[in-house]
């Protein structure tokens, strides 16, 4: 128990009321502030709001935006929606990947600094190809503008 | 400082408060701030705008709680739906649109409009060599009715207030206070309205079907803002742009089904949705009309936010109240409905964004005001995202009925670059292809599901000649196969397999027998599926099979993609039109192309990885793929 802060998981339990169907939202928040989840939290968490580690590690693996393992600080997230995919998306993710050394086998770059995810849909098809990197949306992507990109969040981290 | 409301005659006096308010803005200039409009820098124009008025010592407000009197008025509004053209600004009262606004742009703005009312020529828009300076006058916009996105980008969404101004929440005061629980469900039913998440059920009937279980003391009201499919942000627009209105609808489905809490599910990768709500609820809350004995009127009602957490099957109904109870979220069997035994185990009446979105007006202006466009058995508007290969990307609303043709070439001004319209995949994953022949087709529950596609969400996403329709098959197939949520097998495996022949097809490796083997396991998965993302999702995969056979056997027979848009099956060649500038070779992240500047270069197809990227940078389109 020495990578978790259970003060800070107790505050998001008391936030939540320690209530078993807010357990999304609590590791919504667990997510936010450690990137993704710890195992010791989820343990500490299985307990405090009496659901088994089986059942908590069920619902963590069965959607997409939780992860087990630690993230990169830049989560960029590449939409394949349909919109996207007609404006060549793919060409995209491809520099994407290459740029920042990761595939899709193995989406977390080396440095820490980066983890790729595909999307289906942003929401933003007008502005398609689009790539959101953390909460801010990038549009009309190309190639070019996607190294460019991942270029100059390496100089800002 | 917002008090809460404490009866009705307060209700009518603080309203009449902020119209005052806002009709005495001599000027407003409302910048949105819709996801598209920000990724493209309006938020620096919208400080810009706040720093030049300052220093031009203009009067201006940013809130009508200001209530500086005859100032200009300064706002962020929701998306206009014309993302394309963004960063936004409109100027009131002329309804003046400037298209692609920049931080530098601001100056001009200040000084010769906001200050002199003159236009600024350059921030209009133009098609053809027309300039159009009304926002209401420019074609995309002049062929639509828009009834659910009457409001966005024409107020602040962040302010309650005008949302009053605009006559809101006088749908709920009526509901309140004229009317019974019965009587607005019969108004309902009677508007036709139905539930536009894509099933098309009759809103009235599941309305009355949650208020019939009079022996619970709890039962819910569920919006739906999980708008999953790809190619679909109707319900993102309408929960940033006007967050008030569905939390009204919301609030009058309450009354009407007596039905005292309220769940409102967003997708996570809608973050300003989340956040404009929350400021939304917290608003109404404050004012009263949310919580319990809203207006004095002894009912209650309490709204809470639920983020999604990726996962697409969570649109289903039964699977969206799994997750918001905190559990996986997979489908089950029905019966019960979720209107008998929803969330937690309660009646619940779950919505559409959109279908909440309706409810106001029909309310307040009538079924009949709302049946006086559409069809006979598909009344009122729908709100459809046209993206993809058209001139015009948006988002657009038009009356049910409206044919594809006025939508793809009236309102979305054709195919771009000139090219010939293939098709429209309307509806997502659950949906189908509309061709040339269905151009003149309208646009309405029924018409559609005859021809095989359906309205779904209402995403339409055109595709031009070069986009190949099996790649598009396998894609949705993908998409399917990754979000099935793998309780039942028909779903879980059927689509795997599918999947599979799908994808050998697209890599030249397919068999004759393929496409027979695709319709048998189509049949099965739509049969025998429990929920409707199985039963839906061989759809994109038939209908491309029924109007575009020829390509698949092209694929398999031929190994061979016309569209290049499989990779496998595409070269890149350059032909004699190359100039020599060497571009291509530099550019090429593999060297797998050569050549002597000034001579024709070549392409080394062994080393060639098909990126594309020669021919994006080739300043002479000598580069061809097929």
């Amino acid at each position: 128990m020495e990578t978790v802060d259970l003060k800070f998981i107790d505050s998001v339990l008391a936030k939540h009321g320690g209530d078993k169907a807010k357990i999304i939202a609590i590791m919504q928040d667990l997510q936010e502030q450690y990137r993704y989840l710890p195992q010791d939290a989820l343990e500490y968490i299985a307990k405090k709001v009496g659901m088994s580690e089986s059942k908590l590690y069920g619902v963590a693996t069965f959607y997409g935006n939780f992860s087990l393992d630690a993230k990169g600080k830049y989560v960029v997230k590449v939409c394949r929606g349909t919109a996207c995919h007609v404006r060549k998306s793919s060409s995209v993710l491809q520099a994407l990947y290459d740029a920042t050394g990761t595939s899709e086998h193995s989406p977390n770059s080396k440095d820490g600094l980066f983890t790729l995810e595909i999307v289906s849909c942003l929401g933003a098809c007008g502005l398609s190809p689009v790539v959101m990197v953390n909460d801010v949306v990038h549009a009309a992507m190309t190639p070019d503008k996607a190294r460019d990109l991942v270029k100059q969040l390496r100089e800002e981290a | 400082m917002r008090e809460r409301i404490k009866n009705r005659e307060e209700f009518l006096a603080l309203q009449e408060k902020f119209m005052q308010a806002r009709s005495r803005e001599k000027r407003k200039v409302l910048v949105c701030c819709g996801t598209g409009c920000a990724a493209g820098g309006n938020l620096a124009v919208y400080e810009e705008l706040k720093n030049q008025l300052a220093a031009h010592g203009a009067a201006f407000e940013l809130s009508l709680n200001d209530n500086s009197g005859d100032a200009v008025g300064l706002k962020k509004s929701g998306c206009h739906g014309f993302c394309e053209m963004g960063p936004l600004v409109r100027i009131e009262p002329e309804g003046w649109l400037y298209t692609k606004v920049r931080v530098d742009d601001v100056a001009e703005i200040v000084e010769k409009t906001v200050l002199g009312g003159e236009f600024v020529e350059r921030l209009g828009y133009h098609q053809n060599g027309q300039l159009y300076k009304r926002q209401e006058d420019i074609p995309f916009y002049k062929k639509q009715t828009r009834r659910v996105l009457e409001h966005c980008g024409h107020i602040d969404a962040e302010s309650i207030e005008e949302y009053f101004a605009i006559g809101g929440y006088s749908a709920l005061y009526k509901a309140l206070f004229g009317m019974s629980g019965e009587e607005i469900i019969a108004e309902v039913s009677n508007s036709g309205l139905r539930g536009r998440g894509g099933a098309g059920f009759p809103a009235g009937t599941k309305w009355a079907q949650v208020a019939a279980h009079t022996e619970e003391k709890v039962k819910y009201i569920v919006c739906n803002g999980d708008e999953g499919d790809p190619g679909a942000f109707m319900d993102r627009s309408c929960m940033e742009g006007d967050p008030h209105k569905i939390l009204e609808g919301m609030i009058i489905a309450s009354v009407a089904t007596n039905s005292p809490e309220g769940y409102i599910y967003v997708r996570a990768e809608y973050p300003l949705a989340v956040s404009r709500l929350s400021i939304a609820i917290a608003q109404a809350e404050e004012y009263g009309l949310l919580g319990d004995d809203i207006l004095g009127s002894g009912k209650s009602f309490h709204i809470h936010i639920n983020k999604g957490a990726g996962a697409f099957v969570c649109g289903e109904g039964s699977a969206m109240t799994a997750s918001i109870e905190g559990n996986r979220g997979m489908p089950r069997t029905k019966p019960p409905r979720s209107v008998d035994k929803g969330l937690f185990g309660k009646p619940t009446c779950l919505n559409n964004v959109e279908t909440f979105a309706n409810v106001p007006d029909i309310i307040k202006k009538g079924a009949d005001w709302f049946r006086s466009v559409g069809t006979e058995k598909s009344s009122g508007t729908k709100a459809f995202a046209l993206t993809g290969n058209v001139v015009n990307t948006g988002l657009i609303e038009v009356p049910m009925g409206t044919t594809l043709r006025e939508v793809v070439y009236d309102i979305g001004g054709g195919i771009k670059n000139g090219k010939k319209f293939k098709a429209v995949q309307i509806g997502g994953p659950s949906g189908g292809c509309l061709t040339e022949e269905h151009l003149d087709l309208p646009m309405d529950f029924d018409s559609l599901k005859k021809v095989g596609a359906i309205i779904g969400s209402g995403g339409l996403v055109v595709m031009d000649e070069d986009s190949c329709m099996v790649n598009i098959a396998q894609f949705f197939m993908n998409f399917i196969c990754e979000e099935s949520c793998g309780k039942c097998t028909p779903c879980r495996e059927g689509t795997t397999r599918m999947n599979e022949i799908l994808k050998r097809i697209t890599q030249g490796k397919g068999r004759m027998n393929d496409i027979d083997e695709l319709r048998d396991l189509a049949s099965m998965i739509q049969v025998s599926s429990l929920c409707g993302l199985g039963k839906t999702a061989p759809n994109p995969v038939l209908s491309t099979l029924q109007n575009f056979e020829e390509e698949y056997v092209e694929h398999i027979r031929d190994k061979r993609c016309r569209c290049g848009s499989c990779k496998a099956l595409s070269q890149f060649v350059i032909t004699d039109d190359c100039i020599g500038c060497t571009l291509c070779a530099r550019n090429c992240p593999v060297e797998a192309i050569t050549g002597s500047p000034r001579q024709k270069h070549e392409i080394d197809p062994n080393k060639c990885i098909k990126c594309g990227t020669c021919k994006d940078h080739c300043p002479r389109g000598a580069i061809k793929e097929g």
